[in-house]
């Protein structure tokens, strides 16, 4: 049974990506108690999931390792990983949380030496590649993965697979009897920074995302820019495994659209700007890119970034939101279709590959907040005084790059310590 | 303070351990070289039981420190988690039996291996002391905020609602900043339809109602010294009376200035009053609501019916005259100054000539609605705006229709020209010679904190003078401690992005000075308790620690000496790195502990064609992607020692020249990416590292041996296929220019 110590002077901290890792971090310390919830088997959210950041393409995970260690020397911050919080009641300084915690099948004793997936024949997709591979249903999240303890897919419970696992751990390790659990937690605050989604691509019709092998996200696009993604880091389309160097990136992918999302995500100019470095460092001056967008955003010092990349002679832009993709079937390569505004060219040009820059659509839109919130048109939480001692940070409240959802987790850290601070001075 | 030493060793026989290794014969090596008596094998040291043997013998043996021959340092650190002892780690997984075969003839080598990484546990542990707190603490509890627009303003208002008295210095006559000359706001919160209230109004009444926000009006800092918890600001107010605070930390938000649109003569500013910039048009749109009518064109007091905003008005040049960088607000900006005219009477022309605009987020929505009120907006890059009698012509190429174009008659042309920060005295320039006096005395005058550091008066600079910041992962970590900058001084930013800056740089203050007075350091090292001592005895005032440090923790005393802040250090240990007689050192992160593990390491005979090779590798980065190749199990040399370091730059060359003295045959340094986009989080660690290894091939002349035994890598923690190659390659360039002639002296 999983024992939590928690008062109305702890901050329930909800989603362990960069913005909840800050929010934890930044208020344990502070000096106060934490609980930090993370839905995944391991922590680090979407931006362990890229290869790169914009603007000094330096690589997420080395910020993620300085944010694990400070978290493993913290005492103050309580780790729940594979647990999402169910309910909330109560109000501003007295809140009660139901946090539902799915069995790992794995248990502290893991040594992460990997003898229970070398035992497993199941495979699974891989959710950390975007199921663009797949793995051993007995795997470990990814190689920074914190906690680093193998889970068990829950798939092959109850099968012969998981009895290979079992028999295969010399450490008493895996707990196939392991139940789900439900816990409850008293907390004054609660930081509320369950990041993003992509927008789902398979509703961009005219796309052919649910069509086309190669016509994929700009997330899964990361995935095989990095060493550790499904390609070893080779940059290799789907239909084929052919060398993408023509490569095509279609900005505003669902969002600035009344049909899709209403905002803008701010990220994808960037992202894609970013990605056009990948086609190079990968291909050298074979590997060219070119941008579809309405406009560049950007914004503040990241313009020198886009100014680099405008001197770059093999990334192209074009003025134009795509009418359509459709593909050469004998070839496999895609062919975008539109008019590019400045000066109103008709274009019908083959890729090798195109990347959708996918809009960023609130986590907390269409799942269940367990408290009523107020929201924004966007789904994004909105700070209200009506929200109580709920903050949102990060991707929660607003479409935010890393260093603007950092400064989002940190200022959310301080309204909740505020409000702890309170309780523990009995003012509320 | 004497402290009662017991060692103890551990050796795990887990994951392979005791299968690939004679652990016994390890224990000997550990007993007899290693000189610990009390060493324990366990088959499983990281499940409860060997933990809690490991416990019981800190409890009730009176054990002190302990060195685990187990996994590396960042695995099983939950069960590896003993807070009261000394504790040193040899990597006997992922930094031996991983990396290496598993056949019989790999099995000498391998076992080579684990007794040199136990040896250099055993002398590590030993050199090693229990970190107590930096002693010299401070307590003070209250904040300096430096600037009272929107962003000083948020900063000293939640810093009060978290229970922090503040101190919040204004150097003009009140409260508000550039917000306070704004008629409205860009909303923050739905509906994103028109422009709001600004709410400056309502802070200022919270703050003068507040009786912990002591404000300081037509003030500023003459004078700012000491360390975090335990600041002393001099704040000198018009008037010429001067006070003294003591405060713990310090927000800097001394905001941002109008670029002067005077540069920008062929957009017709200076040439017509119906020309302004953002900022006048403020004022006009003040005005007019005063009046209670609409906005008056200033060379006639006519009504406007026709207005252009022209976008990036010396702003996003690429020719290096004007401003780079894009301000990130004014797009949203000119939306809502349109919206002014177009709320008011919707007949009013309203134009907006932009290349890219840029409405992130809600802004989407802000753009939508100016659409829907009838702005135009119009692609196109503005080459000259001619003024006319009352109106102005306004030139452009439209880039639509790839042609020239004009816009007639505007009876008023609005520049949105961006943010220039405030940041002070650039403390890496350099006056031309003759006249560093003058720039001296004018220092005085443009420094925002006065700082009485040795290595400049203000918050060092990253680029176009916003403040250097991680501005990626850690966005508020400035190069000196205690001191958050906050708003438009760290980079372009708008109301609503300055008040969240705001309330995290507050908070990040709290941090600095509640850790400061319990003597932990902060980010990134934070809850570290180790702290710089120095041996000044030895010192022979060459002052290359107290200009190399990062984060100017250190002055200089009267007599010339060093004089450790200790609180504004981030125990990066760039110092120790630095020092030439080696006096610099941590509790338990020094040159006796890193040196003790090189001279631990067993060196065979120059015949025995099994070279040494020593890695220094940085702990954040190199160090875990090493890790994570022998995750994949990607084999790597045998022959090679890796130390991991807190930085690059704590890299004292004595370790090097030991190391080529007792035989190594190469010494590899892996740290990060330095340069403009460093990747340090000590910003200048890895950089002085390589300059200081830089100079090293005069040592290896001096020694006679070839320059190619010492070399310097930028590694990413992602280099996890490159590290081992790295190392593979080296191995085999040592193997060809032979083994060092060192050995056996």
């Amino acid at each position: 049974m999983t024992e939590v110590v928690a008062t109305n002077e702890t901050i329930l901290v909800v989603g362990g990506g960069i913005s909840g890792m800050t929010a934890a971090l930044e208020a344990a310390e502070t000096g106060k108690q934490v609980v930090l919830v993370e839905k995944n088997p391991a922590i680090g959210g979407r931006t362990s999931q890229l290869y790169r950041y914009f603007p000094k393409l330096c690589h997420p995970i080395c910020g993620l390792e300085i944010n694990l260690r400070r978290l493993k020397s913290n005492p103050r911050i309580r780790l729940l990983t594979m647990a999402e919080v169910t309910g909330i009641t109560g109000s501003k300084g007295d809140y009660t949380a139901t946090i539902k915690i799915t069995p790992r099948y794995v248990n502290a004793n893991c040594t992460a030496c990997g003898d229970c997936a070398k035992v497993v024949e199941t495979e699974v997709p891989n959710p950390f590649n975007y199921g663009l591979n797949k793995m051993k249903a007995a795997y470990l999240p990814n190689k920074m993965a914190y906690p680093m303890r193998y889970v068990l897919d829950k798939s092959i419970i109850g099968t012969p697979d998981a009895e290979r696992a079992k028999a295969a751990c010399k450490y008493d390790a895996i707990d196939l009897d392991m139940q789900e659990e439900t816990v409850q937690i008293k907390a004054g605050a609660v930081v509320w920074a369950t990041g993003w989604q992509p927008y789902d691509a398979n509703k961009i019709q005219p796309y052919g995302y649910d069509r086309f092998k190669n016509v994929i996200t700009s997330v899964e696009f990361e995935r095989l820019a990095d060493p550790h993604g499904p390609t070893g880091g080779k940059i290799l389309r789907p239909s084929d495994g052919k060398e993408a160097k023509n490569v095509a990136f279609i900005q505003c992918a669902g969002s600035r659209d009344e049909n899709h999302l209403r905002h803008c995500s701010r990220i994808c100019c960037m992202a894609s700007l970013k990605q056009t470095n990948y086609v190079q460092e990968h291909f050298g001056d074979e590997g060219k890119s070119t941008i579809y967008y309405i406009d560049i955003r950007a914004i503040d010092r990241f313009e020198d970034f886009y100014a680099k990349v405008q001197a770059n002679p093999n990334v192209s832009f074009i003025k134009s939101k795509v009418a359509k993709v459709t593909q050469d079937d004998a070839t496999g390569d895609v062919i975008l279709h539109g008019v590019n505004t400045e000066g109103y060219h008709r274009y019908a040009t083959p890729h090798d590959l195109c990347v959708l820059a996918v809009g960023m659509e609130p986590s907390v839109k269409g799942a269940n907040i367990p408290i009523e919130i107020l929201a924004d048109s966007s789904g994004f939480i909105e700070a209200d005084p009506a929200n109580g001692a709920f903050f949102g940070a990060g991707c929660a409240s607003n479409a935010l790059d890393v260093n603007r959802s950092v400064q989002s987790a940190t200022a959310a850290a301080l309204r909740a310590i505020q409000v702890v601070n309170k309780v523990a001075r009995a003012e509320v | 303070m004497a402290e009662e030493k017991k060692v103890a060793a551990y050796i795990c026989q887990g994951c392979g351990l005791g299968e690939r290794l004679d652990t016994a014969a390890l224990a000997e090596v550990v007993k007899k070289e290693g000189r610990i008596q009390q060493v324990k094998t366990h088959p499983f040291l990281c499940n409860s039981e060997g933990v809690a043997m490991i416990q019981n013998d800190i409890d009730n043996d009176g054990v002190t420190h302990i060195m685990l021959g187990a996994c590396s340092r960042r695995a099983k650190t939950d069960a590896f988690n003993f807070t009261t002892v000394a504790m040193s780690r040899a990597n006997l997984r992922e930094g031996v039996i991983w990396i290496r075969p598993d056949t019989e003839e790999a099995r000498e080598t391998t076992q080579e291996m684990a007794e040199d990484y136990l040896r250099m546990g055993s002398a590590e542990i030993k050199a090693m002391r229990q970190p107590q707190g930096n002693p010299n603490t401070g307590t003070s509890r209250t904040l300096l905020v430096v600037g009272g627009g929107i962003t000083g303003m948020t900063a000293a208002l939640e810093a009060a609602k978290t229970g922090y008295p503040v101190v919040l210095v204004e150097k003009s006559g009140q409260l508000g900043g550039w917000a306070a000359r704004m008629h409205q706001r860009v909303p923050s919160h739905e509906p994103y339809k028109a422009p709001v209230d600004t709410g400056v109004a309502d802070m200022i009444s919270a703050i003068e109602a507040d009786a912990n926000i002591k404000v300081y009006l037509n003030a500023t800092v003459a004078k700012t010294s000491g360390a975090p918890g335990r600041f002393q600001a001099e704040i000198a107010t018009e008037s010429g009376s001067v006070s003294t605070e003591d405060v713990g930390a310090i927000v800097q938000a001394s905001g941002f200035e109008l670029y002067d649109a005077n540069k920008l003569p062929e957009l017709g500013y200076g040439k017509s009053p119906n020309v302004v910039d953002q900022g006048g048009l403020e004022q006009l749109a003040m005005e007019a609501a005063q009046r209670g009518g609409a906005i008056l064109r200033p060379s006639d007091g006519q009504p406007v019916k026709s207005v252009v905003f022209v976008q990036c008005a010396g702003q996003r040049d690429a020719s290096g005259i004007h401003l780079a960088y894009c301000s990130g607000h004014c797009c949203n900006t000119s939306i809502k100054q349109a919206m002014y005219f177009k709320d008011a009477n919707a007949d009013i022309d309203t134009t907006v000539l932009y290349t890219d605009l840029r409405t992130p987020g809600n802004g989407e929505d802000f753009y939508r609605s100016a659409q829907e009120k009838g702005v135009i907006f119009t692609k196109g890059k503005v080459s000259s705006v001619e003024p006319n009698g009352n109106t102005c012509k306004v030139n452009f190429h439209d880039m639509i229709l790839d042609d020239k174009a004009a816009i007639e008659n505007a009876d008023l042309v609005v520049l949105a020209t961006g943010q220039v920060p405030n940041s002070g005295v650039n403390i890496d320039f350099k006056p031309e010679a003759g006249a560093e006096a003058a720039w001296d005395e004018q220092k005085k005058t443009i420094s925002i904190l006065n700082l009485d550091y040795r290595q400049g008066s203000d918050v060092p600079q990253l680029k176009y003078g916003f403040t250097d910041s991680h501005f990626i992962c850690f966005p508020y970590e400035t190069r000196r401690t205690g001191i958050y900058t906050a708003g438009p001084v760290r980079r372009p930013m708008d109301i609503a992005q300055a008040k969240e800056d705001a309330t995290g740089a507050t908070l990040k203050a709290i941090q600095a000075l509640e850790n400061a007075a319990i003597g932990s350091a902060a980010h990134p090292r934070s809850g570290d308790l180790s702290y710089p001592s120095v041996r000044l005895e030895g010192c022979t005032q060459c002052k290359r620690c107290t200009v190399e440090c990062p984060f100017g923790a250190i002055d200089e005393d009267e007599k010339r000496y060093p004089l450790f802040n200790e609180s504004r250090c981030r125990r990066c240990g760039t110092c120790m790195g630095a020092c030439p007689v080696r006096v610099i050192s941590f509790e338990n992160y020094s040159v006796d502990t890193v040196g003790s593990q090189i001279k631990a390491v067993s060196i065979p005979d120059e015949f025995s064609e099994k070279p040494r090779i020593l890695v220094l590798a940085c702990e954040n980065d190199a160090y875990p992607a090493m890790d994570m190749a022998a995750m994949n199990r990607t084999e790597t040399s045998s022959f090679v020692r890796v130390v991991p370091v807190r930085c690059l730059g704590s890299v004292n060359t004595i370790w090097i020249t030991d190391a080529l003295n007792s035989g190594y045959d190469g010494v590899m340094l892996m740290g990060c990416k330095h340069g403009d986009e460093y990747q340090c989080h000590f910003v200048k660690g890895s950089e002085l590292a390589n300059y200081r290894m830089s100079k090293i091939d005069d040592t290896l002349k001096g020694f006679n041996l070839e320059t190619d035994r010492v070399q310097t890598y930028e590694v990413a923690i992602t280099d996890i296929d490159r590290v081992p190659k790295l190392i593979n390659d080296f191995e085999k360039r040592m193997f060809e220019i032979g083994m060092s002639p060192f050995k056996g002296f």
